[in-house]
């Protein structure tokens, strides 16, 4: 009984910080592009600086009609963002905090692969609000997701490899337990092409190419309404923890810091993984849209390339220090 | 294929008092023959592709109840996030229509229906005669876990495994061969899930 309670526990702490950690980086985002642009930003709702304007925005959403076009496949179509969203959910369980054995919903074996491919599930809401909602804009933002999921899962996986390979296991609080400070200098090339193939997974400019609301109004959300949209929403969000809370763990060393690692191990990891979010947004503000073929030009002979230069140099260093 | 091999577990150690474990099995067994029959049987394209997702990914179930994990998250990867990836990125390029497409059926079901069991009864027989005793240990350490899986595959596979690789790198080089003869370069995308195999 004891157990089932540890595990409620556990599933119930996972489900908080998926619901929290979003809203706030949505926040972030809200006030530090504003900044970034000279404006304020939302200051209203909530009194502070605007605090509650994503509360607000959720209320907003949950009253307004949910609408299925006529034409659509209703079911696939209502379905989409469920697998948008819940993938996300999964990967967070798997991630670890802290050093200790209470700081990671739940220990994965495998857990390079665990999240790599349950991230990739997520893309499969995607094409199926493109497809389902039976409108050409829909269908094109379907197509460019399912492009770019193909062009950027490989480097995406090859940069994880080589960490695998690094640390000699596939778990990820096996990777962080034998994770030492130079690896960061040593990592830093998988590092960069994992922060970037994961932004495009993630759709995130500059590679919203799907979501380009000059050119295909919203892309494969263009149909939804309400809280489905919003649930879309969410998932770009979580996303971004997830991404970034990744990143963190794969190559940034996680709850590994200069001090205070026994005791305050998740603090190092929970400021990392806020200041790879910042820059997510930074980027956001900083760069222009990339082309469908800049897109898949990057991939193909830039990313892969570099991820395989950081394979062979993961596999030399490993082979000379043993 | 996995259901009797399976199946035969029971039979040893007590038909009329199965485990949990081997409850779900058989669930999760059904469910993903349901949905297999489904993929081939819609008539709805993109529909077909979709219970495809459920199919593979009751599979990948499947392998986690047998404690092989690492093959459940490759399965997962590989077929739920690459191939299937791939197969909606193949429809949405075609007029697949939502409802009925009225041309789903073909007239080699019945020829198609024929070879499907034919592979079916051979994949069986061969299952079924190779691990008539064996037995996995189900609360044990993994016996398919990350480090036993590549322990076996890389000390007593080695030979299959690099002939393996061999093949996908032939059939990648040959993908790029026959896609530079059409004067197209823009089959590249398409190149990707062999490409993942690969590695």
């Amino acid at each position: 009984m004891n157990d089932a309670l540890d595990v409620a526990l556990r599933l119930l702490v996972v489900f908080a910080v998926f619901l929290v950690l979003p809203l706030v980086i949505g926040q972030t985002e809200h006030k530090v592009m504003a900044h970034m642009q000279g404006r304020l930003g939302p200051m209203y709702a909530g009194g502070f600086h605007g605090w509650a304007q994503l509360v607000a925005d959720g209320v907003k959403f949950a009253q307004k009609e949910d609408v299925v076009p006529a034409d659509a496949d209703r079911r696939v179509f209502q379905l989409a963002p469920a697998v948008a969203l819940l993938p996300y959910l999964l990967v967070l369980v798997a991630i670890p905090v802290g050093p200790s054995e209470g700081a990671v919903g739940q220990v994965v074996d495998a857990g390079i692969f665990f999240v790599l491919a349950v991230m990739g599930v997520g893309v499969l809401g995607s094409l199926m609000a493109g497809w389902a909602s039976a409108n050409k804009f829909s269908l094109l933002g379907g197509l460019r997701t399912a492009a770019q999921l193909l062009a950027y899962e490989l480097p995406m996986l090859l940069a994880a490899a080589s960490v695998a390979m690094a640390a000699g296991t596939v778990s990820l609080p096996g990777i962080l337990n034998a994770f030492e400070w130079w690896w960061l200098p040593w990592q830093i090339v998988g590092a960069l092409v994992f922060f970037i193939a994961g932004l495009a997974e993630l759709q995130r400019p500059p590679f919203d190419m799907p979501v380009a609301d000059s050119e295909i109004i919203f892309g494969a959300y263009t149909e939804y309404t309400g809280l489905r949209f919003a649930l879309f929403l969410l998932a770009e969000y979580a996303g971004i923890v997830v991404l970034c809370g990744l990143t963190t763990v794969l190559f940034l060393g996680g709850w590994h810091g200069p001090f205070g690692t026994d005791g305050l191990g998740w603090v190092w990891t929970l400021l990392k993984t806020a200041l790879l979010a910042f820059v997510v947004i930074w980027l956001r503000v900083s760069y222009p849209r990339l082309r469908e073929d800049q897109l898949q030009k990057l991939a193909w002979t830039t990313l892969i390339p570099l991820a395989l230069a950081q394979i062979a140099l993961t596999g030399i260093v490993k082979v000379a220090i043993s | 294929m996995m259901l009797l091999a399976s199946g035969h577990h029971p039979v040893h150690h007590g038909f009329l008092s199965p485990t949990g474990v081997e409850i779900a099995f058989l669930l999760v067994a059904a469910v993903t023959f349901g949905a297999a029959v489904l993929t081939v049987t819609t008539k709805q394209l993109v529909h077909a592709a979709l219970w495809l997702v459920v199919a593979l990914g009751g599979i990948a179930v499947e392998y986690l109840l047998l404690t092989a994990e690492f093959i459940a998250w490759v399965q997962v990867l590989i077929y739920v996030g690459s191939v299937v990836v791939l197969l909606l990125f193949g429809l949405m390029l075609t007029k697949a229509p939502i409802g009925r497409s009225p041309d789903a059926d073909s007239g080699n079901k019945w020829a198609a229906l024929l070879v499907a069991l034919a592979a079916a009864g051979s994949l069986l027989w061969v299952v079924v005669d190779a691990f008539r005793t064996t037995w996995i240990n189900l609360d044990g350490p993994g016996q398919g876990s990350t480090k036993v899986s590549g322990s076996i595959l890389f000390r007593h596979w080695v030979l299959p495994f690099e002939a393996l690789s061999v093949l996908l790198l032939a059939a990648l080089v040959g993908a790029i061969v026959m896609s530079r003869k059409s004067g197209d370069t823009s089959g590249a995308p398409g190149d990707a899930p062999r490409d993942k195999e690969q590695r």
